[in-house]
């Protein structure tokens, strides 16, 4: 019982603060999934490796993730409505007068100062996933990585085409 | 109009994987050329909206075009319609893998996938960084979240409230500056 409202309440802080989009979140739902006991590195990057390639927006699909994992149907309803509320009830508010948040002094610097620390909060993530894959080293699994940089980084390849690569060679090679 | 709203963000939330960002490209196409729901100015207004606020960002733009069209109920209809596929997926995604998590073959997968989602991280990372940091200070800042999230693992939401604060203080330092440039202009009139 009351398992679910913390997830609920955890999840609405993220919804709250999380700025920059989902992958600017993941430092937020990673530290708040510690607090409920995934406070596994590996277990992190199957959240974000599975919200991620998962369709739907990777906020939400981390939030079900975590509540599921947690609580199941009913920790997996109480996270995701939680990460979604705050950006209803503001988004509501905010429509109401689109044109003086358009114009706010205040609304622009926040956001430039933002800004920076989202590309902070972003490579903190990778920061993270790195420490995940370190811990159980693996030179395919790092290889995938290198090659996937240099596949989609510079030759722009389909980043959905090298997660169905990178699983068939991982399920054969990688042990 | 309501069931069409539903649906709608039902299939835009399938079809998006990644982040709320992945599915601007798909909105704008389905809103302002093939439902033209939304002109391309109040398309916009849409994005500097969700993308201003915090928050999900995919939820904060079914929120928007669902009061938009149809009231607090559109809204509603629109943001679960968006929450949905997630919610099901996510799901279906755990119970299957936990009936074959033993197999050495499905861990091999996923250690695979996890190295490309990684390397996808990393990538957004330096794309992200070249689009915002634009001055010394944005890279002061990035470098320190990165140390202070990262390694120190200090609470994310105080680096959000700090960016925040110092960005919202460097523009009341800026208006100011620009009110003195007038004045001393005045002045210089007056002298004439």
């Amino acid at each position: 019982m009351t398992l679910w409202i913390n997830l609920f309440l955890s999840f609405a802080k993220i919804g709250l603060f999380g700025f920059g989009g989902g992958l600017a979140m993941l430092p937020i739902i990673f530290q708040t999934a510690k607090v409920f006991g995934m406070d596994d590195p590996g277990e992190f990057g199957n959240l974000v490796a599975i919200s991620q390639v998962t369709p739907g927006p990777l906020a939400i699909n981390a939030a079900t993730y975590v509540g599921y994992y947690t609580d199941s149907l009913p920790g997996a309803l109480a996270a995701t409505i939680g990460v979604a509320i705050p950006s209803f009830v503001m988004v509501l508010l905010v429509s109401y007068f689109v044109e003086k948040f358009k114009k706010s002094r205040i609304v622009a610097g926040a956001l430039a100062g933002v800004r920076p620390v989202t590309v902070g909060l972003v490579g903190a993530a990778g920061y993270f996933m790195l420490g995940a894959m370190a811990r159980d080293w693996n030179w395919i699994a790092g290889g995938i990585l290198l090659g996937t940089i240099l596949l989609s980084g510079k030759w722009k390849v389909n980043p959905f085409l090298l997660i169905g690569i990178a699983g068939v060679i991982g399920a054969f090679l990688i042990r | 109009m309501i069931i069409e709203l539903f649906l709608t963000f039902l299939k835009l939330g399938l079809f998006t994987i990644g982040g709320g960002m992945a599915m601007i490209p798909l909105l704008k196409d389905e809103m302002v050329n093939k439902k033209k729901w939304l002109t391309e100015e109040e398309m916009q207004d849409c994005l500097s909206v969700s993308q201003g606020l915090p928050g999900v960002i995919a939820v904060n733009m079914a929120t928007y075009i669902g009061y938009r069209k149809r009231g607090t109920l559109g809204a509603v209809v629109s943001t679960i319609g968006v929450i949905i596929p997630s919610f099901v997926a996510i799901i279906l995604v755990i119970e299957i893998l936990e009936q074959v998590s033993t197999s050495p073959y499905v861990k091999g997968a996923i250690a695979g996938v996890k190295a490309v989602a990684t390397a996808l991280i990393l990538l957004a990372t330096y794309q992200v960084g070249r689009q915002a940091l634009r001055a010394p200070l944005h890279f002061i800042m990035a470098g320190v979240t990165l140390v202070a999230v990262g390694i120190l693992s200090m609470n994310a939401v105080y680096a959000i409230l700090a960016g925040c604060a110092v960005g919202i203080g460097l523009a009341f330092l800026k208006s100011e500056e620009v009110e003195e440039v007038k004045d001393e202009e005045g002045r210089d009139d007056i002298m004439d």
